[in-house]
């Protein structure tokens, strides 16, 4: 066991932990609050796979935004559900046999793979190449496109959102 | 070194932990939570092939970055969906907004 892989070990666990948090917390607030934690360890995991631009952009949009989103909507929808009560619905041993069931048969199609324990990397050490990375966003026989339309999904949510979530005149309240 | 199992057992165990919430929460606004923890999930299985096995080439990065975008998207829209929703129902319960039910 190498430093590096107790590591791994402890912020996976953390992960995993509070994910299941997420997912059975009763009260929704205490779920948003988890997320930010499985996010926070998800961004350590990508620092461990060399990806420094990625970690800094997880902790920007996901935390720093997407998480605050929805603790806002957490926050407008407060009294919606009382805490009183199961937050699972009936179903939720279905739930989890399918989740079990397709956890299993994932590990048991990728263990079959011959790649599947290799330990040797491919990525320059010390983080990805962020000039290239740049370049090819903008070069029309790299990613234009999927950058272009990247955009201008984007500003579609965006105006969908405003649009759709607009209290108009009149609306029953 | 850690090996590249890990991180896919990891990414394995964190999308069947949304797929559960996905299915079992009542709460809408959990349910898109666990989406989040999916799309988490395909992130780290996106990074750690990039890193593993295709490290020279950019895709694996482009696609990690597009599914960045994706997921900022479907969650500034579906929580307008939820607030809308809240608003005209006065509830976010999933079960009890069955307008459509046949």
């Amino acid at each position: 066991m190498t430093p590096i892989q107790i590591v791994f070990i402890i912020i996976a666990a953390v992960t995993l932990g509070s994910a299941l948090m997420v997912v059975s917390a009763r009260r929704v607030m205490h779920s948003a609050l988890w997320l930010v934690l499985t996010l926070l360890g998800v961004a350590i995991l990508f620092a461990l796979l060399d990806s420094r631009f990625f970690v800094v952009v997880q902790v920007i949009v996901y935390i720093g935004a997407i998480a605050i989103l929805i603790i806002f909507a957490v926050m407008l929808t407060r009294h919606a559900m009382s805490d009183e009560g199961s937050p699972l619905n009936r179903y939720w041993w279905a739930g989890a046999l399918v989740a079990a069931v397709f956890l299993a048969s994932l590990i048991g199609i990728l263990s079959t793979w011959g790649n599947f324990s290799t330990q040797v990397r491919t990525a320059t050490q010390g983080g990805e190449n962020l000039v290239t990375l740049g370049l090819s966003f903008v070069d029309p026989s790299g990613y234009l496109v999927p950058f272009e339309v990247a955009s201008v999904m984007l500003l579609a949510a965006l105006i969908g959102a405003v649009y759709v979530a607009l209290e108009r005149r009149g609306e029953k309240k | 070194m850690i090996p590249l199992s890990w991180f896919l057992i990891f990414s394995a165990a964190l999308f069947a932990i949304g797929l559960f919430g996905v299915m079992s929460r009542k709460n809408t606004i959990t349910i898109l939570m666990s989406i989040e923890l999916m799309l988490n999930a395909v992130n780290v299985n996106l990074l750690a092939f990039w890193s593993y096995l295709y490290g020279a080439q950019l895709d694996g990065l482009v696609f990690v970055a597009i599914v960045f975008a994706a997921a900022a998207a479907e969650t500034a829209v579906g929580l307008a969906l939820i607030i809308s929703a809240y608003r005209r129902y006065q509830t976010v319960v999933a079960d009890d907004l069955d307008l459509m039910k046949g």
